[in-house]
């Protein structure tokens, strides 16, 4: 693995290998595995958890941080190409995590770029990251990837976040409930992606009447922005809200996940269920971003089948036992 | 046995015809072979009958033969192009265009906020036939599309 730009570039075993390395890094947090080496962290659009995620990882790995997260103080408000920014700031560092509003900009990026990169957001595109560490967070509370039971809702339609886990999900034989309005629906193509490969898959408007057989919830924030009569919104936008009463009739070990930021679509009562996890998934954010940065900077620390691996399966097996 | 619109348009020696361009993408498939910078005899008819299209263009490229990653990048727009190589005033081989797996530089991508839309970055394709037509994945922005919008 040279850069991280798009779920599309990882298989179901490197997928794997990176939960794994990420267990051992939630074992132990504070390494000095990257003593010495220099990380940018160009955000070319505003980002709090993703950036500051990130940054604590690279830190906790021993690493250093040098960066920017507003383009005003940089040669960029004054025109500069992306490739001179990127051929520029690599020849100060060993890593670049980059967060850019244009679509395709992580891959141009990389193809510039002489050390890795890590796609922290090209737009509406990809956000690998996030999709590795909600794997991360499904594995740790279901204690399994596989046959997974996961109920989409909200903005399915603009989601980049549920787009890039149905397509890592559907390596790993799950099904798949959809909810949301009919403006914002999951887009026809994820769903040939799913027939393609024989996963069955429902479509619903009605969130309370689809909780109870999942194992998943995972919540997305129904924006505004999205529709063009904003008489329309506010029909939908509480019927989308997820309240403490909604999970009477949950699973006991269904977890709620959510990329955040919220703002109404899950209410503040639901936060003291033990069903509530999308803080705890922020926090694993930090183990799967350091095992990302490690897997590309440290030479065979990616390489499976090792006698540490067996290892470290073994570790992971008593993380899903506690 | 040479038909009637292969008279229409002259003859070459030795080269390459250029046979079953539909007539509205010709002047796009010279553009895209560069001929215009080409310095020897080019010769083409439009807007002849064909059964296969129903109107078609040819063109005739004299002392010209093409590589087939050169050719093959007229399949975007002329996916049933057929060509003939002559020597001597007769055809010693065809071929017919394939849709090359990776589309450089020749269409812009569909996707206004696409990298390659904003900054100077040559565009690039996976491709696939659909039907009678081709899809086009666009290798940064990774959106798909079928509106094929050649730029060169």
């Amino acid at each position: 693995m040279k850069s991280l730009i798009s779920i599309h570039d990882f298989s179901r075993d490197e997928m794997l290998h990176v939960l794994q390395r990420a267990a051992e890094f939630e074992k132990n947090p504070h390494q000095t595995l990257l003593d010495g080496k220099v990380i940018a962290s160009i955000f070319f659009e505003p980002s709090t958890r993703t950036r500051l995620s990130f940054e604590t990882a690279v830190n906790r790995l021993g690493a250093r941080v040098v960066g920017f997260s507003d383009v005003k103080n940089t040669s960029v408000s004054k025109g500069e190409t992306l490739k001179d920014t990127i051929k520029t700031v690599a020849n100060y560092v060993d890593l670049i995590v980059m967060r850019h509003p244009l679509e395709g900009s992580a891959r141009y990026a990389a193809e510039v770029a002489s050390v890795p990169v890590i796609n922290a957001g090209d737009g509406a595109n990809q956000h690998p990251s996030q999709t590795l560490l909600d794997l991360y967070s499904i594995q740790k509370t279901q204690g399994r990837l596989n046959d997974i039971r996961i109920t989409m809702i909200g903005d399915l339609k603009y989601g980049r976040t549920v787009h890039s886990l149905l397509q890592a999900l559907s390596l790993f034989n799950a099904r798949f409930k959809f909810i949301a309005p009919p403006e914002l629906q999951m887009p026809d193509e994820y769903k040939a992606c799913l027939r393609h490969k024989g996963l069955p898959f429902e479509e619903h408007t009605d969130l309370s009447n689809n909780i109870d057989d999942a194992d998943i919830l995972y919540m997305t924030r129904v924006q505004q922005e999205r529709f063009q009569d904003s008489i329309e919104y506010e029909k939908v936008k509480n019927s989308y809200s997820l309240k403490k009463s909604m999970l009477a009739k949950a699973k006991p070990t269904m977890k709620i996940l959510h990329p955040l930021p919220r703002v109404n679509e899950i209410d503040a009562d639901v936060d003291d269920t033990p069903h509530a996890y999308y803080f705890e998934q922020a926090r694993n954010g930090i183990f799967t971003r350091m095992a990302i940065i490690a897997c590309l900077l440290i030479p065979g620390f990616s390489c499976p089948a090792t006698a540490q691996e067996t290892e470290s399966k073994n570790e992971l097996s008593k993380i899903r036992k506690t | 046995m040479i038909n009637e619109n292969e008279f229409k348009v002259t003859a070459i020696k030795d080269g390459t015809v250029i046979d079953h361009v539909p007539s509205k993408q010709l002047f796009k498939v010279i553009e895209i072979l560069g001929l215009e910078n080409y310095n020897n005899q080019i010769t083409f008819g439009m807007n002849l009958e064909s059964k296969k299209l129903g109107n078609k263009a040819i063109i005739k490229i004299a002392d010209r033969f093409f590589e087939d990653d050169d050719i093959n990048r007229i399949a975007l727009i002329a996916p049933q192009a057929k060509l003939n190589i002559i020597r001597d005033y007769r055809v010693v081989e065809k071929h017919r265009v394939t849709i090359p797996e990776i589309i450089t530089g020749i269409a812009k991508c569909a996707n206004p906020h696409c990298v390659t839309n904003h900054q100077p970055v040559e565009t690039r394709f996976s491709a696939r036939p659909s039907g009678s037509g081709i899809l086009l994945t666009c290798c940064y922005c990774e959106k798909t599309t079928d509106k094929i919008n050649v730029i060169r």
